[in-house]
């Protein structure tokens, strides 16, 4: 690990995704993301990688299906509007079983939104966002280094299981600047016997597909798909807490409503009331085992959010009706202040707050 | 030794086509594959595959290939060949595919120039879906979605590809073929076998237009459907080549 340097969030994960081995990338433009664009526009030539401005997202990210089913490691970026354009070649990637890395720094939603950052795309992320039965493992990171750690991550994670990852950031991620230190590199892409690289010497042809047109093949393919998916739920669960121990409310936040939620923590330590944070870091598969054996010593749970109450639904199946679940958050780009959760602390402690 | 006169091609694998009696998608996959083993490259081929009647291509092609989002093939294929320039890629894509719905994407890979070969199957109709109109439909073409006739007035005029991706300097090779009759498919099979030949010199993008039956949706017998296209579709669409590199042979 070289030393520190400090960037901005979105060239992070650029230069992350150079060091992770990606080559390829295709995308196109939108606010808070481009710096990331730029970013990748003018390193990849430098290693001999490709860079493409695709026409529009939708034409992004089939590039990155085609990209991806011939072998490569490859990224695509985007902010929410941007990302609803890819859900279509989404669930292809997912049909076809291809890896790639997917790059969301949200803003407010919805239709045109705000370009502030929103964590609304949540929904979107976690639960399908395209047609059909599938998931993309979601890494939510909370800190420029983090966004490195997740970037390189989600190559491994991608190719290990031949599975789209989404990397859902916001815009505040995207735009602060942190000291951050790169690894010498991720682990290595495993062989693809299965791409589409042209037979060169191979007997039966490889193709990439999402299409089962009789409907056993499909049923059959599906469950194999669900079976991998519990796989990836068993093995990819990751969270942190802090100050859980002890803690009679539990705070549960991800990316940078995290940070503010573990400043209203302190605040609220330093007054003597036992609060704690919960931190999901990949928001699938959502770490329910993790958050739900905290329902055995805290008292509540605040879910705080920049949505209208997206991720609170996973809280509350954590929980599974144990103890009481509530929800605070902003939304249309607008980011809660430590302040703001610190005085629904208070209230829900001093039982004034309706769940 | 008796010669063999004709035989399958190599790259085409011993399967029945599922298309319908009279259809020339058959025809045209045999084309592509004879021009593929002509010019040795079926080793180093990725086929990348529509949404339309020819979905199954890749139940007949005996080489790599990548299914496509309906009309997104132009940029799946960019996709493969950022990745290995050395493999020879194309899209096999109906009008349906390619001028409606993928309509951005097939201009955009021929305004960069993308070193792919596109076989686009031009058959006025959507096929597949049963018989709805086709931004290539013609003036008063009855259709499921043009009952009354298509109203030129309401919908414009059919779109001529080949016309209007002659305008883009990415364009190199640009023709429009038929394969009503065996000169014809001599013809067609020559342009397919140019348009690879543009994709190997590295010279930019290559489209070759065939113009093709659907005597099903036409609600047609097989021979009133050539009949059909000869005398209504060869007239709107003219065959020929429209763009062809200075210093490359016809
Ligand atoms: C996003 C999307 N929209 C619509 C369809 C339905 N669809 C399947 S094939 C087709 C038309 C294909 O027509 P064409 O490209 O002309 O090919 P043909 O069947 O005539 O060979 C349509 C609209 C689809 N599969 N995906
Ligand atoms: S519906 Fe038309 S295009 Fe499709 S296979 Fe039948 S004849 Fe061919």
């Amino acid at each position: 690990m070289a030393e520190k340097i400090l960037m901005k969030g979105n060239e992070a994960i650029g230069e992350a995704a150079v060091v992770a081995g990606c080559r390829h990338y295709f995308g196109y433009p939108i606010t808070p993301q481009s710096e990331l664009i730029e970013y990748m526009a003018k390193r990849l030539p430098q290693v001999n990688g490709v860079f493409l401005q695709a026409e529009s997202e939708v034409a992004a990210i089939n590039m990155v299906y085609g990209a991806a089913g011939a072998g490569a490691r490859v990224m695509t970026s985007s902010s929410s509007p941007g990302i609803s354009l890819k859900q279509e070649g989404i669930s292809y990637i997912a049909g076809a079983e291809l890896p790639c890395v997917i790059v969301n720094m949200a803003r407010g939603g919805p239709g045109l939104g705000s370009i502030q950052p929103g964590q609304c795309d949540y929904f979107q992320a976690t639960k399908g966002g395209g047609h059909g039965d599938y998931r993309n493992i979601v890494l939510v990171p909370n800190s420029v280094q983090e966004l490195v750690d997740c970037t390189v991550l989600a190559f491994e994670l991608a190719d290990k299981y031949r599975n789209p990852v989404m990397i859902l950031g916001d815009g505040a991620l995207g735009q602060m600047m942190e000291p951050v230190a790169f690894p010498d590199k991720a682990a290595e892409a495993p062989a693809k016997p299965w791409a589409s690289t042209g037979l060169k010497g191979r007997k039966e042809p490889n193709v990439i597909n999402s299409l089962h047109i009789q409907a056993p093949d499909l049923e059959k393919h599906n469950y194999h798909l669900q079976m991998k998916y519990k796989t990836i739920k068993d093995n990819e669960r990751r969270s942190e807490e802090y100050r859980t121990e002890d803690a009679e409310l539990v705070l549960v936040a991800y990316g940078i409503t995290s940070r503010v939620a573990q400043s209203a923590v302190d605040m609220a330590r330093a007054v003597g009331l036992k609060v704690g944070l919960f931190r999901p870091i990949t928001a699938w598969p959502f770490p329910y085992e993790e958050l739900g054996r905290l329902a055995k010593t805290a008292r509540g749970f605040l879910a705080v959010e920049l949505s209208a109450g997206q991720m609170v639904e996973d809280v509350r199946l954590s929980v599974t009706g144990a103890k009481p679940v509530y929800y605070y958050g902003r939304t249309g780009g607008m980011i809660c202040s430590p302040k703001e959760v610190f005085g629904i602390v208070k209230k829900i402690m001093l039982g004034e707050e309706d769940k | 030794m008796a010669e063999i006169a004709f035989a399958r091609p190599e790259s085409l694998r011993d399967v029945s086509f599922h298309y319908c009696p009279g259809c020339h998608h058959g025809i045209i996959h045999r084309l592509v594959a004879e021009v593929i083993d002509e010019l040795k490259v079926r080793d180093r081929t990725v086929g990348v595959v529509p949404v339309g009647c020819s979905v199954l291509a890749y139940d007949y092609f005996n080489f790599d290939c990548q299914e496509a989002a309906h009309g997104r093939a132009p940029a799946v294929a960019t996709g493969v060949k950022r990745v290995h320039p050395d493999n020879v890629v194309f899209t096999y894509q109906g009008d349906g595919d390619l001028a409606s719905i993928g309509c951005a994407e097939i201009v955009h890979a021929a305004a960069r120039g993308e070193k792919i070969t596109t076989v686009f199957v031009n058959n006025a109709i959507y096929g597949m879906t049963g018989g709805q109109m086709a931004p290539t439909s013609l003036p008063d073409q009855v259709t499921t979605t043009s009952p009354y006739g298509r109203k030129v007035d309401l919908v414009g005029m059919p779109i001529k590809v080949c016309e209007m991706l002659a305008t883009l300097d990415g364009a190199k090779y640009i023709a429009r073929v038929a394969v009503n009759n065996p000169a014809n498919m001599a013809k067609a099979k020559a342009a397919i076998k140019k348009a690879f030949e543009i994709q190997l010199s590295g010279l930019g993008f290559a489209i070759v237009e065939v113009l093709s039956t659907c005597p099903t949706n036409w609600g047609m017998s097989p021979l009133e459907a050539v009949t059909w296209m000869e005398k209504n579709m060869m007239p709107y669409y003219p065959l020929g080549v429209f763009k062809t590199p200075e210093g490359v042979a016809k």
